[in-house]
């Protein structure tokens, strides 16, 4: 059997299934099982995709089967394959999730049609060689994002929809903008291509002025200093389900985007480039630490770790070299499982304590043991504790900080980790210890059905941690490929 | 005539950002609206304004316009259309619900600081 699509299942099984929901309005529970059955399919389709790039190297495909430049170029090289599967597998839990937790009225109102049409545009926008496709996909998921922070239409939800549609309208009239310098400059949209024309011309002045209009447009999306003021507050808004998927999925878009600009497209003048990068990865550190230890709000707390996040990874890739790219791709997949599993607990939290000050909580532990130990272990692979997930990117990051010779940069992401280790402990020493406070009464069947995809996805993310040794082969493919331009547009245009 | 219509473009963004800089919802509305103008006719410059044909294989006609930036803005255009009547049924119903469309008066923030 030819299987030159495969690079295009994990787009396109979501998004039938999400076409195939909107005619199940009022069946809920078949809008479930489809849901399921989708995002599981897709998952085996992702997992076969990974290891046929594992075994074969990059795989792109130009729909229509035209030459190379002149069409949609789909390029899936193994990071994008290990986002892909990574992606699927969240959503496939963040969604089971939701089964117990978003309720009746929000599932009737197509909560999971726009949760895979946002998979979809999420997917696309790590499969596509084109510049102005991966501005479609963006778009496909900022408009599936916008009905789901808003669905609901709490006072709340709109007053924070508003401000998150208007910042997002605006960095997407500034991504048209940039595309159309780029196109005046390069006069092509594949990016294979693109990344070959701007080596030719060694970069001119004009296009570090480009490079830096896609820093701020990737930037508004990934949340970096100081970019980043959207975010608390819409992040804030919507459920937890959805604050989960925003808060695992949408900004590692963007951040996946700087990733692949910056290798791809802007190496011809690194001093330039990517020491702007470097200082606003520090810079974005520094913000979220301060916020991640202000709030004593469980949400805030987390949303600022993204930030905190973000920032790491980023400080990995401005390295360019082997050990701070392998650790940025390390962190990159570690970060998506944690903080989906962290929202996810923080949700049951909330769920069982009825409110999300830790100020009024204390005491869970005895009555609820399970939740208390699996936020542990997720608070502690977060930090970066040895057996745990997020151990080996940042050892490698630092590894990469050090050998770049970036002394205080590389201080600074060691004394974030700690930062980081405070803010999530004092969760836990708020919430689980202390007196007991009288709990509204909640349904155990409930909290048991909601904690077993957090249990999964902290288990997931244990199991990432441990099984390193296993992950390295693929995290290194990955690294090789945007650290080497060139095998990546050889494998594009075909010469 | 290139120069004239960045110029142009120029005036738009200027335009939009005065507007989305104020505190009337609805104004702030019409200011993505310049703004996208603004990007759309930006496209188009940056294509290059030469070919004096449009871009449709007719006899005789050798001096075609770009057809890749047209094919750009329609995508662009639809996608703005979309997301502006999304934000136009969104600002009726904060304003029925918040009862005002004063941007300033839309605080409100956490209650646990």
């Amino acid at each position: 059997m030819n299987m030159i699509n495969l690079l295009l299942f994990p787009v396109i099984i979501p998004f039938f299934t999400a076409i195939l929901l909107l005619f199940f309005k009022e069946q809920v529970r078949v809008q479930r099982v489809l849901t399921v059955i989708g995002l599981s399919a897709g998952i085996v389709s992702a997992l076969a995709l990974v290891s046929k790039v594992k075994q074969d190297g990059i795989q792109s495909l130009t729909l229509g089967s035209w030459p190379a430049p002149f069409g949609i170029t789909m390029v899936s090289d193994m990071l994008s394959a290990l986002l892909v599967t990574t992606t699927l597998i969240i959503t496939l839990l963040i969604a089971i999730y939701s089964f117990s937790s978003i309720g009746v009225e929000r599932e009737r109102y197509f909560y999971y049609s726009a949760m895979l049409f946002m998979i979809t545009g999420v997917n696309g926008a790590f499969t596509t060689g084109d510049i102005f496709n991966m501005f479609v996909f963006f778009e496909v998921l900022l408009i599936a994002s916008y009905l789901l922070i808003v669905l609901g239409g709490e006072k709340r939800q709109l007053r924070e929809s508003i401000k998150y549609i208007l910042v997002n309208v605006i960095s997407s009239a500034f991504f048209v903008i940039t595309i159309a310098y780029l196109y005046s400059v390069v006069g092509t949209l594949n990016m294979a291509d693109i990344g070959e024309k701007i080596a030719s011309i060694g970069q001119p002045p004009i296009l570090s002025v480009i490079g830096v209009l896609m820093m701020l447009v990737f930037g508004i999306k990934a949340g970096i200093f100081p970019l980043y003021f959207w975010m608390p507050g819409s992040y804030a808004a919507p459920p937890v389900p959805v604050l989960a998927l925003f808060g695992a999925l949408l900004t590692k878009v963007g951040v996946y985007a700087i990733m692949r600009i910056d290798t791809l497209f802007f190496v011809s003048d690194l001093a330039f480039t990517h020491t702007i990068l470097l200082v606003l990865a520090l810079l974005t550190i520094v913000a979220g630490c301060i916020g991640a230890l202000a709030y004593f709000d469980l949400k805030q707390i987390i949303i600022y770790n993204i930030l905190i996040a973000i920032g790491v990874i980023l400080f990995g890739v401005a390295q360019m070299n082997e050990p701070g790219m392998q650790g940025a791709i390390f962190y990159l997949l570690h970060d998506m499982l944690i903080k989906g599993a962290l929202f996810l607990l923080i949700g049951i939290i909330i769920f069982v304590t009825g409110t999300s000050n830790l100020r009024e909580m204390g005491g869970l532990i005895k009555t609820h043991p399970t939740l208390g130990w699996m936020y542990l272990i997720a608070a502690f692979g977060l930090a970066g504790i040895p057996p745990l997930s997020g151990f080996a990117g940042k050892l490698l990051i630092i590894e990469g900080g050090f050998t770049q010779g970036h002394l205080f940069g590389t201080i600074i992401i060691l004394a974030s980790s700690l930062v980081v280790l405070l803010s999530v402990i004092r969760i836990f020493l708020y919430a689980f210890w202390g007196e007991p406070r009288p709990l509204k009464t909640t349904d155990r069947s409930v909290y048991r059905r909601m904690m077993v995809p957090a249990v999964l996805l902290v288990a997931l993310s244990v199991v990432y941690g441990v099984g390193t040794e296993w992950i390295y082969p693929y995290v290194s493919d990955a690294a090789r490929v945007l650290l080497d331009p060139d095998s990546y547009i050889t494998a594009v245009l075909k010469e | 005539m290139e120069l004239l219509m960045a110029i142009v473009a120029g005036l738009l963004f200027t335009a939009a950002i005065y507007l989305i800089l104020s505190r009337s919802l609805i104004k702030v509305v019409l200011g993505t609206g310049l703004l996208s103008h603004g990007a759309h006719l930006f496209i188009l410059t940056m294509g290059g304004l030469g070919g004096s044909a449009p871009p449709v294989l007719a006899d005789g006609a050798g001096d075609f316009a770009d057809p890749l930036p047209q094919a750009l803005i329609l995508t662009a255009i639809v996608i703005s259309f979309g997301v502006t009547a999304f934000i136009l049924v969104l600002a009726y119903r904060t304003y029925a619900v918040h009862e005002t469309d004063d941007l300033s008066l839309m605080k409100g923030n956490d209650e646990h600081d």
